[in-house]
């Protein structure tokens, strides 16, 4: 969708990618997306989500945040109400599917070797395997690394980043592409806070902001269970949204890219009504 | 980490243009990246040569052109610089900022070589 458009074009750079080769040699202006393939693809998934009305989350954090672990709990607590599905990625090992189908759910498993990401070609691959009119939420849990994965759109709707108590506070500062990429911060493992003095919840939700991210962070343990019903919350509300968003044949697409699907939007203007959402005024329809 | 497969679609871009231009060969390769597109110029460079390897981008020479990081402030209105970890309005300093520049991952252009005598 993004092929010809230069939809990575923000009215800071235009004056950039406009400007024109004063030697006169044969150069073509060209202004595409580097990830334009990836992107095509995960649209392309995007799109195979909403007709069916699933909603799809994109988990990131470093490796032992608690991820998988949080999925287990949640699983438990609502395999009842909705049809939840996950993809795993891994470098190697299918430990982390093994643990999900045992909670009774489907689980794919994709290991990517020595790639440090899920891109939206292997996720597609994976829906091969999936039966998407079964599922209600789709959670795509991503190679553990607090670096790539931001980087590659999926076709998710919204991406999720944890932040166990374990690590430093200042981890959105220290990763400002991946902090910078969530939709919904989750500070994990908050039963050990007590046990820290170095990880403040408020100092690295300063830090979050100081990215100009206003996502909401929730602070929660997958162990204790404690400050989980919030999260649950947040599923249902944005499942609801979801079902009504594909209902009205609209799409989101996650914080990733908001300056790109920005400005798609509005050169799409003449021909589709790119709606607004209110409640979060940064995130354009696709 | 991830700079390698970034500069094999680069390639994979650039040799549709050339094919769609009837161009030989390839003599300058210009991408435009911002701090927050998650890619090290550094490590571009060093995947170059493999990734354009035996492709009409061969010869080449990629020229990456950094692009500053800029903010615009919906509380004060300013436009103004702002630092990778620190996106708040270089103005009044609040975070309720939106990107104007700086997460741009973008192929700017690219300078074809063709021959007279072409008759592709």
């Amino acid at each position: 969708m993004c092929e010809t458009c230069g939809c990575n074009i923000t009215p800071g750079n235009e004056h950039l990618a406009r400007q024109k080769n004063s030697q006169g040699q044969d150069a073509v202006t060209v202004l595409k997306n580097l990830l334009g393939a990836n992107d095509q693809v995960a649209s392309h998934n995007r799109e195979h989500f909403d007709l069916h009305g699933v909603l799809a989350l994109n988990l990131m954090s470093s490796p032992g945040s608690g991820k998988t672990l949080l999925l287990e709990a949640t699983i438990e607590a609502l395999k009842h109400k909705f049809r939840i599905a996950v993809i795993e990625g891994d470098l190697e090992t299918e430990n982390d599917a093994a643990r999900i189908r045992a909670k009774g759910v489907p689980a794919v498993q994709i290991t990517t070797g020595s790639a440090c990401h899920l891109d939206a070609h292997m996720v597609h691959d994976a829906l091969h395997h999936m039966k998407l009119a079964d599922i209600d939420i789709l959670f795509i849990e991503n190679v553990g690394n607090l670096v790539c994965p931001a980087s590659f759109d999926l076709g998710q709707h919204r991406n999720i980043t944890l932040l166990s108590v374990t690590e430093g506070d200042d981890k959105p500062a220290k990763y400002p592409v991946m902090f910078r990429a969530a939709d919904l911060v989750l500070l994990t493992k908050t039963d050990l806070l007590p046990a820290l003095d170095d990880f403040d919840p408020d100092r690295a939700e300063h830090y979050l902001r100081q990215l100009a991210n206003p996502a909401p962070v929730l602070r929660l343990s997958a162990k204790t269970k404690d400050g989980l019903d919030a999260w649950f919350d947040w599923l249902r509300q944005e499942l609801l949204t979801q079902r009504q968003r594909a209902r009205h044949g609209q799409s989101l697409r996650p914080a990733i890219q908001s300056d790109g699907a920005r400005m798609h939007a509005e050169m799409a203007a003449h021909h589709s009504s790119p709606a607004t959402s209110e409640k979060h005024p940064r995130y354009r329809e696709a | 980490m991830h700079e390698l497969s970034v500069c094999q679609a680069l390639i994979s871009q650039v040799e549709d243009i050339a094919r769609q231009h009837q161009a030989e060969g390839i003599r300058h390769i210009i991408v435009r990246i911002g701090p927050l597109s998650g890619v090290e110029p550094e490590l571009l460079i060093q995947a170059f040569p493999l990734a354009s390897a035996g492709t009409v981008a061969q010869d080449s020479q990629l020229i990456i052109e950094r692009l500053p990081i800029r903010v615009h402030c919906e509380s004060c209105g300013a436009d103004t610089d702002a630092e990778l970890n620190k996106l708040v309005c270089g103005a009044c300093g609040d975070w309720h900022t939106k990107l104007l520049s700086g997460d741009e991952m973008l192929l700017a252009s690219v300078e074809l070589a063709k021959t007279e005598n072409s008759y592709v």
